[in-house]
C-alpha cells in the first residue's frame, strides 16, 4: 500500500476554506507536542497562549494594534504575490515609510497645521512606494531577480535608520539615548478610545475593503490574476507585463510604508533603532493564511497578531521564552503550504497490486 | 608588524569572512543544479550554527558539532523536500517559511546559550607546508572546515562535470521530462541534492558559531544565507566561480574592520550596509549580461516535477 497525489479535475472549493483551518490545527498539535516537551502542560501553555489574551479589553486592544500593520503589508503583498512577483523585503519598506513618515516630525517639528498628518500619511507612503520601486525597477529593466534585491534592501533600510537615530536625527535633548526627539502631538495618530489603539486599524480596514473591490471587480485585478497565472494568455489580451510588476511592487511598498509610518507615528510616537517586531516577515505568512485573499487575510492577520500577544502573555504567566512565537509562525507557514496542496490534489490509497494492473492496461 | 605580515593577517581575516559563504554557495549549486531552488538556505545555516554550538557545548568536541551541525541542515532541508518535491508546494513560499522557521527554531534552542563562552575549532597545521613563509599560514594552517570547503568545491566540479552521476544531476535539472523517460528518479536525485545543499548550509553555520565567532549571537547568520544564494546566480552555475565570488564577497565585508582600523572616517553603518549593496549590484552586471545569465540556468530552476503514469 503506499499513498499517492491525484491531480483533481478542479480546485476544490472546500478545500480553499478547509485547507488553512487544517492547518491552524496541526501547528496547534505540534506546538502542544513542543510544550510537553519543554515540560509544560500543553493545556495551560495554549490558554496562556491563544485564549488568556482575548479575556481582557486591554490585550483586545495591543492584539488590533498588533494586526494592524500585519494586515496592511499583507493587503499589499497579496497584489504582488498573486502577479507573480515575489517582493519579500516588505520589512525594508515598512522601515523607510516610518523614515518618510518621520521627516515633518523630526526635522519639521515647528510644523503643526492641520496638514501635517495628511502631509505624513503621503510621505511615509511614499517613501515604501520609492524603496519597492527599486527591486520593480531592477527586473523590469535587467531582468534583476526580485527576491534577493528587496530582501538585500531590507538590511540596506535598517542601516539607514539606525545611521539616523544615531547620527543626524537623534534628539539634542535625549542625552546621547539613540533616540529621534519625541512626536509632537499634532504628529501623533489620533486614537480610537481610550487606550493605545490608534486609526492605522482603520487604514487596514479599509486598505482590505479597496483591495478586495480592485481583485474582485476591476478589470486591473482581472490583468494582475491572469499575468500572475498565464502571462502568454495576458499578453495577448494586451496587457503590460511590466506595467504588471510595477503595480504590484508600488501598491505592496506603498501600504508597507503606510503601515510604518502609522507604527512610529501611532504606536512609537518616535524613531528608535529597532521598530518592528518582524511586521514585513510576518506578513508573508499572513498573506499566504489569507490565501491571497483580502476577506482572508483580514482574519489571518488577527490570527498572527494574536501570536505576538500570546507570547507576551506566555512569557509573563509561565515564563515560557517568547522566541516560541516565531516558531509557531514558522510551523503555521509550513502547513499552510502542505495542505494548499489539497486545493490541488487529493490523496489516494493504492496498493501496489493496482499498480501493477494499472500498469499492464496501459 | 611589517608591510607582509600586515598582509597576510588581512588575507587571514578574508578567507575566515569568506568560508561561511563558500560552504553554503557549493551547497546549494548543487541544488539548484538539479532543478530545485531551495531559499531556505539562511534557515538551515542558522539551525546548523545553534545545534553545533549545542553539541559542542554538551560534548566539548567540535568536531562533534560539526557533525550535529550537517544533521541539524539536513533535517531542514528534509522538511523542505518533503513539501517541494512529495506535496509539490512552491518553492519560493517553501523556503522562505524554512528560513522564518529556522530563525524561530534557533532564537528558542539557542536562548540557553546566550552569552556562553564557546570552546573555538583549533587550526590544523599540516607538516611541512605550514612552515613556507607567508603562504604556509595562509593556506596549510587553517581549521578543517577551510580545508573542507576547498574539497567540496573540487569535488563539486568533478561529480558535476566529470562523472556519469553529474551527468544525471544536470539532466535532472534542465529537462526532468527526459530524464524521467530516461528512466531516472528525478525525485531521488532531488531528494540528494536538496540533503547534501541542506549538510552545506549546517557546514556553513557550524563555521560561523564555532570559528568565526565561537559563541551563539541570535541571528548570527545576518543574510548571509542569502548572499550565498546571490552568489550562486553570480557564479553562473560554475563551482570555481562561486569560490572567487566567495572570497570577493568575504573581502567586501570584512573591509570595514580594516576601514576602521585604519582611520576611515565613514560612517560604521555604511560600511556594514556594504555587501548587501555589493550584492544588489553584482545582481545588476550578471542580469544585464545576456550570455552569463541565461546559458548556464538550469532550464528546470523552481519548476515542480509532477510525475504522469
Amino acid at each position: 500500500m503506499r499513498i499517492e497525489l491525484e491531480k483533481r479535475a478542479e480546485h476544490s472549493q472546500l478545500m480553499t476554506v478547509v485547507s488553512p483551518l487544517i492547518a491552524i490545527g496541526l501547528t496547534l498539535v505540534c506546538g502542544s507536542i513542543l510544550f510537553v516537551s519543554m515540560g509544560y502542560s500543553p493545556v495551560e501553555a495554549l490558554y496562556a497562549y491563544f485564549i488568556e489574551p482575548l479575556t481582557t479589553s486591554w490585550s483586545i486592544e495591543e492584539l488590533l494594534v498588533k494586526a494592524g500593520p500585519l494586515i496592511l503589508i499583507a493587503v499589499g503583498l497579496s497584489v504582488c504575490f498573486l502577479s507573480n512577483s515575489w517582493n519579500i523585503g516588505a520589512e525594508g519598506q515598512f522601515t523607510m515609510g516610518a523614515l518618510g513618515g518621520s521627516i515633518i516630525p523630526v526635522l519639521f517639528y515647528d510644523f503643526t497645521g492641520p496638514m501635517a498628518l495628511p502631509l505624513m500619511v503621503l510621505m511615509g507612503m511614499l517613501g515604501g512606494m520609492a524603496w519597492a520601486s527599486i527591486p520593480a525597477f531592477l527586473k523590469v529593466r535587467f531582468g534583476t531577480n526580485e527576491i534577493l534585491t528587496s530582501l538585500m534592501l531590507v538590511y540596506i533600510a535598517q542601516y539607514i535608520l539606525d545611521f539616523l537615530v544615531r547620527g543626524p536625527w537623534r534628539d539634542p535633548d535625549g542625552f546621547n539615548f539613540p533616540e529621534s526627539r519625541i512626536f509632537d502631538a499634532a504628529h501623533v495618530l489620533p486614537k480610537i478610545g481610550e487606550g493605545r489603539l490608534h486609526i492605522g486599524m482603520i487604514f487596514a480596514v479599509v486598505a482590505v475593503l479597496v483591495v478586495w473591490w480592485m481583485l474582485s471587480r476591476s478589470l486591473k485585478g482581472f490583468e494582475i490574476k491572469v499575468m500572475g497565472e498565464t502571462p502568454r494568455a495576458g499578453r495577448f489580451a494586451g496587457f503590460s507585463s511590466k506595467g504588471v510588476v510595477w503595480f504590484g511592487f508600488l501598491v505592496s511598498g506603498g501600504l508597507a510604508g503606510l503601515a510604518g509610518m502609522a507604527e512610529v507615528s501611532g504606536s512609537i510616537e518616535q524613531l528608535t533603532p529597532v521598530i518592528s517586531p518582524g511586521y514585513g516577515f510576518t506578513a508573508i505568512i499572513v498573506a499566504f493564511l489569507g490565501r491571497l485573499n483580502p476577506i482572508g487575510i483580514l482574519f489571518a492577520g488577527l490570527l498572527l497578531g494574536l501570536s505576538y500577544i500570546g507570547g507576551e502573555a506566555a512569557q509573563v504567566s509561565l515564563g515560557l521564552t517568547d522566541k516560541i512565537t516565531r516558531v509557531f509562525q514558522g510551523m503555521l507557514l509550513f502547513f499552510v503550504l502542505a495542505c494548499d496542496t489539497l486545493i490541488l490534489y487529493r490523496f489516494k490509497l493504492v496498493s501496489n497490486a493496482n499498480r501493477v494492473k494499472e500498469a499492464a492496461n496501459v | 608588524m611589517s608591510d607582509l605580515s600586515m598582509i597576510e593577517a588581512v588575507l587571514l581575516t578574508i578567507i575566515t569572512a569568506s568560508t561561511p559563504l563558500l560552504l553554503a554557495a557549493i551547497g546549494e549549486l548543487v541544488v539548484e543544479r538539479s532543478g530545485v531552488l531551495n531559499l531556505g538556505v539562511e534557515g538551515m545555516m542558522i539551525v546548523g550554527a545553534v545545534m553545533g554550538f549545542a553539541a559542542t557545548q554538551a560534548t566539548g568536541s567540535p568536531y562533534i558539532g560539526i557533525v550535529a551541525a550537517m544533521i541539524a541542515g539536513v533535517a531542514m532541508s528534509l522538511l523542505f523536500g518533503f513539501l517541494t518535491l512529495n506535496l509539490m508546494t512552491n518553492q519560493v513560499a517553501t523556503g522562505l517559511a524554512l528560513t522564518i522557521l529556522g530563525l524561530g527554531l534557533s532564537g528558542m534552542v539557542g536562548e540557553a546559550f546566550i552569552g556562553q563562552p564557546g570552546i573555538s575549532l583549533e587550526p590544523i597545521a599540516i607538516p611541512g607546508l605550514s612552515a613556507i613563509p607567508f603562504i604556509g599560514p595562509l593556506l596549510f594552517n587553517q581549521d578543517i572546515l577551510v580545508y573542507a570547503s576547498y574539497g567540496l568545491v573540487i569535488a563539486v566540479y568533478f561529480v558535476l562535470f566529470r562523472s556519469r552521476s553529474g551527468l544525471i544531476i544536470r539532466a535532472v535539472g534542465d529537462n526532468h521530462g527526459s530524464a524521467h523517460s530516461l528512466g531516472y528518479s528525478v525525485i531521488k536525485v532531488r531528494y540528494l541534492a536538496v540533503m547534501f545543499g541542506g549538510a552545506c548550509s549546517g557546514l556553513a553555520g557550524a563555521y560561523l558559531s564555532l570559528i568565526y565567532t565561537p559563541q551563539w549571537v541570535e541571528g548570527m547568520t545576518a543574510g548571509r544565507g542569502w548572499i550565498a544564494l546571490a552568489l550562486v546566480v553570480f557564479a553562473s552555475w560554475r563551482p570555481a566561480r562561486v569560490l572567487v565570488g566567495a572570497y570577493l564577497f568575504g573581502a567586501v565585508s570584512i573591509l570595514q574592520f580594516h576601514a576602521q582600523a585604519a582611520g576611515i572616517a565613514l560612517p560604521t553603518q555604511l560600511m556594514s550596509a556594504l555587501p548587501y549593496l555589493a550584492t544588489i549590484i553584482v545582481l545588476i552586471i550578471i542580469s544585464r549580461s545576456k550570455t552569463l545569465a541565461k546559458v548556464n540556468t538550469p532550464a528546470c530552476l523552481g519548476k515542480p516535477f509532477v510525475p504522469d503514469r
